[in-house]
């Protein structure tokens, strides 16, 4: 069960004959770490049997499974940040032959353990939130299980030795979070949402099969360890596939990490609760396609590099052209999942880069300050029972708590230093610097700018000028601000995990906890901060905050009139979202006119001739055999045997007149005859 | 005497037995009638017996189980009958063709 992962890091490190490596097998907590992707389901049964009845509708089950998940995962933590871990447990599940095993388990290293921490971590306090925020909503047993479901697959999906397991995790993740952007389905709208998600990811899920098969048969094994071993030492058979095989699980990745064109589903699936956005922007489903690269990364890193300029195109687009949408948009919840987008495309573009590390540490700082923005905008939405931004407006006064956790928030996504968002944004760009990317590198301030400005838009109009709405705005309740208070405190701090050049003592640093893997990532480490690179980052962001406060700061009497700033051509251009949307549904109504016309055609007199032609001959069949056997073979005999038993009973029930006398004459008739054959005949 | 003039005299007393059970009307007379045959048929057994002489003396038995077999047939019709003229008024098997179809 135990499989040689250690040994093959050991070869590696051979192979590229640098140190031997450091790492334990996390003990018991390593061997035990099954039970992490256990607890969520059994959350989930426990909660569809039991949740009813509970005080918190299963709330309780739900917190509880993630609250002992975090102690492991915390553990761990700390194990892979001391002394490292690099182990992994596996139990083979069928032999399809050929020498390919699929197996379930779970892998413990540097970047697993980083995913498992997190969901954990984010989860257990978006969970927390929800007790509040989803207190005596509809359907809320099924709202808790559903979100069991969402983390399990995410903890499934994460702790992946394979890529057949993570597959399953994968669209686990996909079904669950169909179910939660549809959850209040009464509304046609929220359950077209969640189809165009699952339609959407189904559509790049397609990349993701076809590249998993190809890698997987050309070498032998679905095996994470063994595909980055063979990436490394340039393994022929695997270097055959690795263009085509990589092009198709980026395609995978772009589905779930919204990339450009597939952004289109996330800023719909804002149709679910916020807790749900909170939890899918920040830990689980969004960041599964960054995972599946990081995961895959010395594949593109040693093999498949052309793969690596689409990326860095798509992953450019998406951090510039889908951030822009999110200066337009009116509803708070949809200028964060715009922002979501555009720093996923960070993250992606630093991974094409190289910057493992880099791409990582952004996902890492992004979950915190992300989920603490979606649970402020929750916490808003909660109090002004709206989620457009024309129905808010000086909310400072009403919700302090909230107010001060959507700065920190804001800031650290805007980059401003020294909180997280500063530091993670810059080491991306030091990474595109230090690759040579310089196009991108000036993109990718762009959108820092960007980035401030519309957060810098939304901050003035939610929570600045004077209310605007019809609700009474008020505090939330403390369930929903202990969250944020605590979600607010990584955005600040998570930063100084990994300053360039700087060491915590001997726990290292994220850059150290991250690089145990079987082999060696190959990205490039900073030794210093790039300190040119910073001031152009932060200066970048404090003028996007500086054009923010001079837009849109005054007040005035409708919250329309503040936002009525506007670029001819561009703005219109970007209220239509770049009519991506329109096209894809374009696509959609294509087939769905002339191809379902061609198709009811098709079913109805081609293929439906086949079925007609044996309903009619087993009709006829059914017909002859009621007809003539059943009616008047069958029924024949039964009606005729009847008949002649009524005829004959008719017939001689006549002799029984009740005379006595009638009786005895014909016994003594009987007698007499007798007499005359005993006498006379015989 | 011979034996022929006892049979004579048995086949006589069943004949008039059956003429009466088929032609009388009163139920009474019918009984009557029955006894008369039985009568016939313990005569023909005790001629019988005395002319084959067997030691057992078995014609003798069997006419007095018939006698004692007519003497209870004969208390329970009697008893059938009063109760049907009772109920009915009336004693005419004519009247009393109800077990019919």
């Amino acid at each position: 069960m135990v499989t040689a992962l250690y040994n093959l890091a050991i070869i590696a490190a051979e192979e590229g004959e640098h140190a031997e490596i450091h790492a334990g097998d996390g003990g018991f907590f390593g061997e035990t770490a099954g039970i992490m992707l256990v607890l969520p389901f059994v959350s989930f049964l426990l909660i569809l049997a039991f949740g009813k009845r509970l005080k918190h509708k299963g709330g309780e089950i739900a917190v509880a499974a993630l609250a002992i998940n975090l102690v492991w995962a915390s553990v761990l933590f700390y194990l892979n940040a001391t002394e490292g871990v690099l182990v992994d447990f596996t139990y083979e599940i069928a032999n399809i032959g050929s020498g390919m095993v699929i197996e379930l388990g779970w892998v413990l290293d540097g970047l697993s353990i980083l995913m498992l921490f997190l969901v954990n971590f984010v989860g257990l306090l978006v969970f927390i939130y929800a007790l509040g925020y989803m207190h005596g909503d509809r359907r809320v047993d099924w709202f808790f299980a559903a979100f069991s479901l969402f983390a399990g697959a995410m903890l499934i999906l994460v702790a992946a030795p394979n890529l057949i397991q993570m597959i399953i995790g994968w669209e686990g993740v996909g079904l669950a979070s169909y179910f939660l952007i549809g959850f209040y389905w009464e509304d046609l709208a929220n359950v077209k949402a969640g189809n165009k998600a699952f339609m959407v990811n189904k559509l790049a899920d397609v990349g993701l099969i076809l590249g998993a098969i190809l890698v997987g048969v050309s070498l032998g094994t679905w095996d994470f360890a063994a595909i980055d071993l063979a990436a490394f030492e340039g393994n022929a058979e695997l270097a055959a596939v690795a263009g085509v095989g990589g092009l198709l699980l980026f395609i995978g990745a772009m589905g779930k990490s919204a990339q450009f064109p597939f952004h289109i589903w996330l800023p719909d699936a804002m149709a679910g609760p916020t807790p749900v956005s909170a939890l899918m922007h920040a830990a689980t489903m969004v960041t599964a396609g960054i995972y599946l690269m990081a995961r895959l990364f010395p594949l593109y890193e040693y093999m498949a590099s052309n793969v690596r300029t689409t990326m860095i195109v798509i992953g450019t687009i998406t951090l510039f052209g889908v951030g822009l949408l999110a200066i337009v948009a009116d509803d708070i919840k949809k200028v964060l999942a715009y922002s979501t987008v555009s720093q996923l495309g960070y993250m992606m573009t630093a991974l094409a880069a190289g910057g493992y590390t880099a791409g990582l540490f952004h996902l890492f700082t992004h979950a915190a300050f992300k989920a603490l923005l979606f649970l402020c905008a929750g916490s808003v939405i909660h109090s002004v029972h709206s989620n457009n931004m024309s129905d808010m407006g000086g909310l400072r006064k009403y919700m302090p708590t909230t107010f001060w956790t959507w700065i920190i928030g804001s800031l650290a996504l805007a980059g401003i230093f020294p909180l997280a968002g500063f530091w993670s944004k810059d080491e991306i760009l030091a990474t595109l610097s230090h690759e040579g990317y310089t196009t991108v590198l000036w993109i990718a301030v762009a959108g820092a700018f960007v980035t401030a400005f519309y957060m810098a838009r939304a901050t003035f109009l939610t929570f600045f000028g004077s209310f605007k709405g019809q609700a009474e705005p008020h505090e939330s309740p403390r369930i929903m601000t202990v969250p944020l208070v605590l979600l607010a405190i990584p955005s600040v701090l998570f930063g100084v995990l990994n300053i360039p050049g700087v060491s915590l003592g001997n726990v290292n640093n994220f850059t150290v906890w991250l690089g145990n893997r079987v082999v060696p990532m190959g990205d490039h480490h900073a030794e210093a901060i790039n300190w040119s690179l910073a001031i152009v980052g932060l200066t970048a962001a404090l003028l996007g905050i500086l054009l923010g406060y001079v837009l849109y700061f005054r007040d005035a009497e409708t919250q329309l009139e503040r936002d009525s700033f506007e670029i001819p051509v561009l703005f219109p251009l970007l209220r239509k979202k770049y009519y991506i949307d329109d096209l894809a549904l374009g696509i959609v109504a294509l087939f769905t006119g002339p191809f379902a016309r061609f198709a009811n055609w098709t079913n109805t007199y081609v293929i439906d001739t086949v079925p007609n032609a044996i309903g009619g001959s087993v009709k006829a069949l059914g017909g002859f055999v009621y007809g003539i056997l059943d009616q008047k073979v069958v029924d024949g005999v039964f009606n005729g045997v009847s008949a002649a038993t009524d005829g004959a009973g008719s017939a001689v029930r006549k002799w029984q007149t009740g005379r006595v006398q009638q009786y005895a004459a014909a016994f003594v008739a009987g007698a007499l005859i007798l007499v005359v054959l005993f006498v006379f005949v015989i | 005497m011979l034996l022929s003039q006892f049979l004579v005299l048995a086949a006589a007393l069943f004949a008039m037995g059956v003429y009466g059970l088929l032609v009388r009307r009163n139920i009474v007379l019918i009984l009557l009638s029955v006894e008369l045959m039985l009568t016939a048929v313990n005569i023909n057994l005790v001629a019988f017996e005395s002319y084959l002489v067997t030691a057992e003396a078995i014609g003798q038995i069997f006419a007095i189980f018939v006698i004692t077999v007519a003497a209870a047939e004969v208390g329970i019709g009697l008893a059938i009958v009063l109760m049907i003229f009772r109920n009915r008024k009336s004693a005419n098997v004519d009247d009393l063709s109800l077990m019919r179809w």
